[in-house]
């Protein structure tokens, strides 16, 4: 354990001291050459790519708001943000958990295939876009064009969702407990039935919400009409 | 990707160290626009009756003198220059408009960057942090300021194709995006008696402002005006005489964060640009939502 260690025993990174890439390259080692198990990053000021491309199974806390794709294309590793997270957070998520307490900017979550996405502020425009199987649970509310051609996997909005939701969806669940601003193009209500319901508590436990009762959601999914290409629908595509 | 910044102090302590910070949260978002920068700066009302201009002059040899010795045969008194890199300030015993046609007619080589009551707008070729330190923003106090760092997209990069852009007194703006209309637009404008200095894009929305603002619009109807009128993309960022306001397209494709502390409100492109301000790490902050003015005004005395 380096001198750096806290009494907790996580290994501490300042990034008003160290530069950006050097804390990537010592938590990329991790999955190679193993290392500490908790990291928090304090000073991030903003810093795009904080904690982006991990692959090891560690817990990194960072104290403060990050810039711009942080945590992208995240595997087993645990990312929890005590601020607010710019563009393009988790982008491409393969894996593991990341939180942030504050808000997202847009595109949270984007292209993720997989792992859980949480949000306990807002997150805006476009989240989900793309989302090709991870799990984004937001405590707030997210902005418009969200789950934008979304394949699969799971959104779940406590909030209230903007203007365009799920347009062009695939096969994504989507979930919203406030009002919806509009649906996009080929995104409809569906049923909430007992085993989505399910659904629903259990990713909210694995949020760590506990105050939201899942039954009060409405579904939202795909009608399947611009799945293939129809001439009748031509005007839509 | 060009940057905006924006400080609004609400103590006198940021008013006395407005360009110093203004000019830190320039240099923090350097790398999002290396081709050119530039600020609005407001600060030292020009008396009752008079007037202030920044011109900028190609000419290193400028003489800024003389021509303040004409400005004061035209209008009386004997205006100083205050010489700033390629930027000279005026204080002329006449309304604005009147001093600015003068320069116009007759200095044709010379541009005027700004014109009104308390606006200076500077603007230059070149890295951040270099226009940081060839004005000397640390100099700056003021009420609140503007800045903008360019990435160009939309026209050659040049002094006047810099941001802020000014073409209505004391009014100025700063822009992230695209216009894609703005030639036609111009065309419009320029019939009803709105005049343009280059082919940029962004000089149009400000001439669009302007425009509307004199047929008796409010700045906030005048910027709701734009979500009908402009097509393209764009974060704007609009100073006046009492304050500034901040609107996205209702795409919302370019970035703005908004942060408030009791000392002062903030608008940037990232939050890397206010995280440098003193208290940012407490301040309250938030991502402007689509389609939506905000704006910040100062107490009228």
């Amino acid at each position: 354990m380096s001198a750096a260690a806290e009494a907790t025993g996580a290994e501490v990174v300042d990034l008003a001291v160290t530069p950006l890439r050097e804390l990537n390259q010592r938590l990329h080692n991790v999955t190679r050459d193993g290392g500490p198990a908790h990291w928090r990053i304090v000073n991030p000021n903003g810093a795009h790519a904080v904690a982006a491309g991990l692959d090891a199974e560690i817990e990194v806390e960072v104290d403060g708001h990050v810039g711009y794709y942080c945590a992208g294309m995240n595997k087993l590793a645990t990312v929890r943000v005590h601020g607010n997270a710019s563009t393009g957070l988790a982008e491409n998520i393969m894996s593991g958990t990341v939180v942030v307490h504050g808000n997202a900017s847009q595109s949270a979550a984007a292209t993720g295939r997989g792992g859980l996405v949480v949000v306990y502020g807002d997150a805006s425009a476009r989240c989900g876009i793309s989302m090709k199987g991870v799990d984004i649970v937001v405590r707030g509310s997210v902005g418009h064009l969200s789950a934008f051609m979304a394949q699969s996997g799971r959104l779940v909005v406590c909030g209230d969702a903007g203007d365009a939701l799920g347009d062009s969806i695939y096969e994504a669940r989507l979930y919203v407990r406030g009002e919806v601003g509009s649906l996009g193009a080929d995104c409809i209500q569906k049923e909430l039935r007992d085993e989505h319901v399910d659904e629903v508590r259990a990713l909210l436990e694995s949020a760590g919400i506990d105050d939201v009762n899942p039954e009060d959601f409405r579904r939202y999914g795909s009608a399947r009409k611009l799945y293939n290409f129809s001439i009748d629908n031509a005007s839509a595509y | 990707m060009c940057v905006i910044v924006g400080l609004f102090a609400k103590s006198t302590e940021i008013e006395e160290s407005l360009g110093r910070h203004l000019g830190t949260m320039l240099e923090q978002m350097s790398d999002r626009g290396p081709d050119s920068a530039g600020v609005a700066v407001y600060r030292d009302p020009a008396p009752s009756g008079s007037s202030k201009l920044t011109l900028f002059s190609a000419d290193p040899l400028q003489d800024w003198e003389a021509l303040g010795g004409e400005l004061g045969q035209a209008f009386g008194g004997s205006p100083e220059p205050e010489v700033r890199s390629s930027h000279a300030v005026f204080v002329v015993e006449a309304e604005a408009d009147d001093a600015e046609a003068w320069v116009r007619q007759m200095h044709p080589e010379l541009r005027v960057m700004s014109a009104g009551q308390t606006i200076e707008i500077y603007k230059e070729t070149g890295r951040p942090e270099e226009f940081v330190r060839r004005f000397a923003l640390e100099d700056f106090h003021g009420t609140h300021a503007l800045g903008h760092t360019r990435m160009a997209t939309e026209s050659r990069v040049t002094t006047e194709g810099s941001h802020p852009f000014s073409t209505g007194l004391d009014l100025c703006l700063v822009h992230n995006g695209s216009l894609s209309n703005h030639n036609r637009l111009r065309e419009k404008l320029r019939r009803e008696g709105i005049d343009f200095q280059t082919e940029n894009d962004t000089e149009v929305a400000a001439g669009y402002l302007a425009w509307r603002l004199r047929e008796g619009a409010s700045l906030e109807q005048a910027l709701e005006g734009c979500l009908d009128d402009l097509d393209g993309f764009y974060t704007f960022l609009v100073g006046t005489i009492d304050g500034f306001a901040v609107l996205r397209d209702p795409i919302a494709c370019k970035p703005a964060v908004l942060a408030e502390t009791d000392d002062w409100v903030a608008m940037g492109s990232e939050w890397r640009a206010i995280s440098v301000l003193p208290g940012a790490s407490e301040a309250r902050a938030w991502e402007p939502a689509p389609g939506t003015v905000y704006a910040w005004e100062r107490q009228k005395v």
